[in-house]
């Protein structure tokens, strides 16, 4: 095996590991908006492992720019459909009962670049 | 006029890396793809600063350099609380945060990256006020000290007036 | 070898999602779970590409994603109001 090979099953092995593991997580977590954050990691950080793993077995091609505007397609869509989803079921009126409101509205405005 | 170019060799270049053919015949059809694009776009008028920010590509390179360590970070977050056996450990709760954006992209901007971190989800935008729902204590804390918001290139505003 | 555990880590995780597709509750994390399983379509095409070691389905895979992105929206407006078709000025 050799060493792209290795570092290839690497990602996709941990890619695969984060896959099942946020599998779980849509399946378990207890309502909507909670769900929503772990169908956030397989957009991401599993999507992000899987693709880079597939590019390192393909080596400086074509295929591999493709690979990697097949992520930043999905890093463009994935919140624009996540919030999409989020407000409409707000507007919709379904609300968290376990969720509180904060208003962090002083909390810490300091470090601005302007 | 600018733009128009822009997004036009932007367009070429797309075609190409898809196609990768340099043949006669296919490239005057990616021509005429592109044009035909381009006109659909001009048709539609959403050729501008915003639909094509060429004005803040760099900028936006070193933030997304950090977005990625925040995603990162958060992703690792999410999975612990997923993998905890307690289901205790999840505090969901909603956050209504102050956004010192000025300009439309900047807002975008700022809450697309917070929905793209794991752990946070931005729900609704009213002017200033952005409601956020956050999975745990952990995960909505940098939202809530607004490091995100204070990370956003500072010149979007200024090519949008 | 690896592709294959590969592809049946995406597979198990596609069958989780259809649990979630199936219990619900609400028609929005049904959305959600047909939104994620395609995304891990995507994914497991590009798997299949790297099996037959052929670039080409990279444009199948990248064609999901925006067919998988635009359903989404559609099931959404869909699930709101009940019709794909708003008249312009009418979307508040």
């Amino acid at each position: 095996m050799s060493l792209a090979e290795g570092v290839a099953g690497l990602l996709l092995i941990s890619g695969s590991v984060l896959l099942v593991v946020a599998g779980v997580g849509i399946v378990r977590f207890p309502h909507f908006y909670t769900r929503l954050h772990a169908a956030g990691v397989i957009d991401t950080l599993a999507a992000g492992l899987f693709l880079a793993g597939i590019g390192v077995l393909f080596g400086a091609t074509l295929g591999t720019v493709k690979l990697l505007m097949i992520f930043v397609f999905l890093l463009f869509t994935s919140p624009t459909a996540c919030h999409a989803l989020a407000r409409s079921a707000w507007l919709a009126g379904l609300r968290e009962p376990a969720a509180t409101i904060e208003n962090a509205e002083d909390s810490k405005s300091a470090g601005e670049p302007r | 006029m600018k733009h128009t170019i822009s997004l036009g060799l932007l367009l070429c270049l797309l075609w190409w890396i898809l196609s990768g053919f340099a043949k006669p015949l296919l490239f005057s059809l990616g021509a005429i793809s592109v044009v035909f694009t381009l006109w659909l776009a001009h048709r539609m008028d959403v050729i501008d600063h915003e639909s094509h920010p060429i004005h803040l590509s760099w900028r936006l390179v070193a933030y997304w350099g950090r977005l990625v360590r925040e995603i990162v970070v958060s992703n690792l977050q999410v999975l612990g609380v997923i993998l905890s056996p307690r289901s205790n450990k999840i505090e969901p709760h909603f956050l209504e945060v102050r956004i010192h954006q000025p300009s439309a992209l900047g807002k975008v901007i700022l809450a697309n990256s917070i929905t793209l971190t794991p752990g946070t989800v931005s729900v609704d935008l009213d002017d200033d006020r952005l409601l956020v729902h956050a999975l745990t204590r952990e995960t909505g804390q940098a939202v809530r000290e607004g490091q995100l918001d204070a990370m956003v290139p500072g010149d979007v505003e200024e090519v949008a007036a | 070898m690896m592709l294959a555990a590969a592809g049946v880590a995406v597979l198990v995780a596609m069958g989780l999602a259809m649990v979630r597709a199936f219990l619900g509750p609400t028609v929005y994390d049904r959305i959600l779970a047909v939104n994620s399983f395609g995304t891990k379509t995507v994914l497991l095409i590009t798997l299949l590409g790297a099996m037959a070691g052929r670039a080409d389905y990279f444009d199948l895979a990248l064609l999901y994603a925006l067919i998988n992105f635009i359903a989404t929206i559609a099931l959404m407006r869909y699930a709101g109001s009940g019709e794909l078709s708003r008249e312009e000025g009418e979307d508040a």
